[in-house]
């Protein structure tokens, strides 16, 4: 017989922990990891989900993931809200966002800077956009829209990019800028993407980061990268999430914890999924600068950690 | 409104009462077993966030697989089974069916 | 980071890309670059574009591969993937939920030329789709047994019922279902004749789907029953087809596999 009865809209489930995210590592959650992670003695810091993937009415996957939110925090992650669609936002996908986030009571809320559907066809990758005034409107109307659909603030990721738009006017730091400025919302750095990004349209990731919003960000992303090379042989990284993190990236988030102080950092890990305790082993190096960092915080916890 | 029916309702009653002496032992017996719980399940056709492989492969290729390329499907399991005349299980020969 | 050519004078004009434009060269690899994707200091970008293309014809492939397990196993990787990518450059998700790609893939290799030969592959496909949509149904409680217990026996004939949310019935004209079951549990494949007709029953009394051979007439009865007929017509609707029909056998597997949830009150 059925272990959770089926959920309605308007239930709240009085078994959930407390939905506030903590200051410390969290991981993508695979479905192959979930008994490894419900067992493990390591208590993960928050685990997070792609929301589309749990948009499905009932079955296995609610079941995994209610039994997930009973004893973490919860992070939802949108992959398919094609916040850059230039032919406007799909109102039932909105909705069945929102009926996740009703549901699982998360503490953090994210999305991309980026889209994948046009004319009904869904890409299932995520496309970036170019940076200009029509596309920053455009944006910025569309993350209005899923903030007062959903009730609360959403936080956006920066893309990992290969390519340019010649008719970009702004970087891709003034633009995401002046979205959180216009619209209230939060940030998602991700500081792989930052490093792809950098790598492929060469500048400094550290320059990146001295122009980007750092008081806005409320979440950081780490994942490993893979390289290719472009048309000239020059270095072309892209953004599999198939492998550990990388050294350099490391380096830039070690930085990034020591200015800002600890912030819920997520490793995600999405294609040649390993062992659980890989993933593991990459969450609690990540907690490790954390903890560091957090030590030497002269200002004191503006995210305090947990415990 | 009923229409005629070939099928009586004593005879679909005498069904059911049958029918219920076999589940009604069925239902008792998985709920015996419960079995442990497992939550690994994978997700099917699920959505992540990661890009694929790089520039190498087949998003580029305009050469839609032609000729005996198709003889490919020799790799695949359907070949182990056998069918009379031989030709339903394994795709062979192949090169004349395919379009031109 | 850089800002794009804004104090730059280089009065060049600008090459605005629309995503429509950006969208139409993704799935065809026939088109160039649309002119205005650059790369950095405006070189080009055609293996830049390209990381977008594999993204999204190899993600896609590899979606239906989750999907379409047994139908990748039996035509082997190689063939799989090179008909899928057919199916991705004609047909894309409509919803951004990929678990419901390939609705109509089973339709795909019906008329899919080098599989033809392959007969039973669609009806393959067909049971795999219900599968998945049965896993993401909605949860629900199978029929209680006794719930049929409790009804006079003289009523019996008239009650209709409610069907569970997971529940589908594949017919084949082939032996898709050993074919499906054999595959998914990696076992040899040696001793089926595909020729042999079977019917499917896709179930979800909890949490695990169910795939079972239909016995004859059955898969007429339980669909006579899903579309909201008595069963009393769904009886007459099986015999009609199968004359050896098992109208307790076919109750029995109902109530054991969960396949209705309630019996329908009257309107």
């Amino acid at each position: 017989m059925t272990d959770i009865p089926a959920w309605k809209d308007g239930d709240t489930d009085a078994s959930f922990t407390d939905r506030t995210i903590p200051a410390r590592a969290g991981a993508g959650l695979k479905p192959s990891h979930v008994d490894r992670i419900l067992q493990d003695d390591y208590r993960i810091g928050f685990l997070e989900v792609h929301a589309e993937n749990y948009m499905g009415d009932g079955g296995a996957p609610h079941r995994a993931l209610t039994a997930i939110r009973q004893n973490f925090p919860l992070s939802v992650h949108g992959v398919g809200l094609s916040i850059g669609s230039e032919k406007g936002l799909d109102d039932e996908h909105i909705t069945r966002l929102k009926r996740v986030v009703d549901r699982y009571e998360p503490g953090l809320v994210s999305e991309h800077l980026a889209w994948s559907t046009h004319d009904l066809s869904y890409y299932n990758d995520l496309l970036p956009v170019p940076y200009d005034r029509k596309t920053l409107d455009r944006v910025c109307s569309h993350i209005d829209r899923v903030q007062e659909a959903l009730g609360r603030k959403i936080l956006l990721e920066n893309p990992s990019t290969y390519v340019q738009f010649e008719q970009s006017s702004m970087s891709e730091t003034e633009f995401i800028s002046e979205i959180a400025r216009r619209t209230g919302c939060g940030l998602l750095l991700d500081i792989n993407n930052v490093f792809v990004s950098a790598t492929n349209q060469k500048y400094r990731p550290l320059t990146y980061l001295s122009e980007f919003p750092l008081e806005k960000v409320e979440e950081i992303h780490l994942a490993g990268h893979a390289t290719d090379i472009d048309d000239e042989g020059d270095a072309l990284l892209i953004d599999a999430h198939d492998r550990p993190v990388d050294d350099e990236v490391w380096k830039l988030y070690d930085i990034v914890i020591g200015q800002m102080g600890p912030v819920p950092t997520l490793v995600e890990w999405d294609n040649d999924v390993p062992e659980w305790p890989i993933l593991r082993r990459e969450a609690m190096r990540a907690d490790e600068i954390l903890e560091r960092r957090a030590a030497n915080y002269l200002l004191g916890s503006r995210h305090a950690a947990a415990g | 409104m009923s229409k005629k029916t070939l099928i009586g309702a004593s005879a679909v009653a005498g069904a059911v009462a049958m029918a219920l002496s076999g589940a009604t032992l069925v239902a008792s017996t998985t709920g015996a077993s419960a079995k442990e719980k497992c939550y690994g399940v994978s997700l099917a056709g699920k959505n992540d966030c990661a890009a694929g492989p790089g520039t190498t492969c087949a998003g580029t290729s305009t050469v839609d697989y032609q000729g005996n390329a198709w003889t490919l499907v020799e790799n695949g399991t359907c070949t182990t089974m056998e069918l009379p005349g031989g030709r339903v299980g394994s795709l062979e020969p192949l090169d004349r069916d395919l379009p031109a | 980071m850089p800002r794009p050519d804004s104090n730059s004078e280089a009065a060049k004009t600008v090459r605005t890309v629309t995503l429509g434009r950006f969208s139409d060269a993704l799935l065809d690899p026939e088109q160039p670059t649309p002119a205005g994707i650059v790369g950095p200091d405006g070189k080009k970008a055609d293996k830049r574009f390209d990381v977008y293309r594999n993204n999204v014809t190899v993600s896609l492939v590899g979606a239906l591969a989750e999907i379409y397990p047994a139908v990748h196993r039996l035509v082997g990787d190689d063939f799989f993937r090179a008909m899928a990518r057919t199916y991705v450059r004609s047909e894309q998700p409509k919803s951004p939920l990929l678990f419901r790609y390939g609705d109509d893939f089973a339709d795909f290799l019906e008329g899919f030329e080098p599989a033809k030969k392959l007969v039973y592959l669609p009806d393959v496909a067909r049971l795999e789709r219900a599968w998945l949509d049965a896993f993401h149904a909605a949860d629900a409680p199978p029929l209680d047994p006794a719930a049929l217990a409790a009804i006079a026996p003289d009523e019996l004939a008239e009650q209709r019922f409610k069907a569970h949310p997971a529940t589908r019935v594949v017919c084949s004209r082939f032996a898709a279902v050993s074919i499906f079951s054999a595959n998914r549990s990696g076992a040899d494949l040696s001793g089926i004749d595909p020729a042999i007709a079977e019917d499917g029953l896709v179930t979800r009394r909890d949490f695990d789907v169910e795939v079972r051979t239909l016995p004859e007439g059955a898969a007429a009865f339980l669909q006579a029953l899903v579309d909201g007929n008595t069963l009393g017509e769904a009886a007459e609707a099986a015999v009609a087809v199968a004359q050896k029909f098992d109208l307790a056998a076919a109750i029995g597997a109902m109530l054991e596999a969960g396949a209705f949830t309630a019996i329908a009150t009257k309107d």
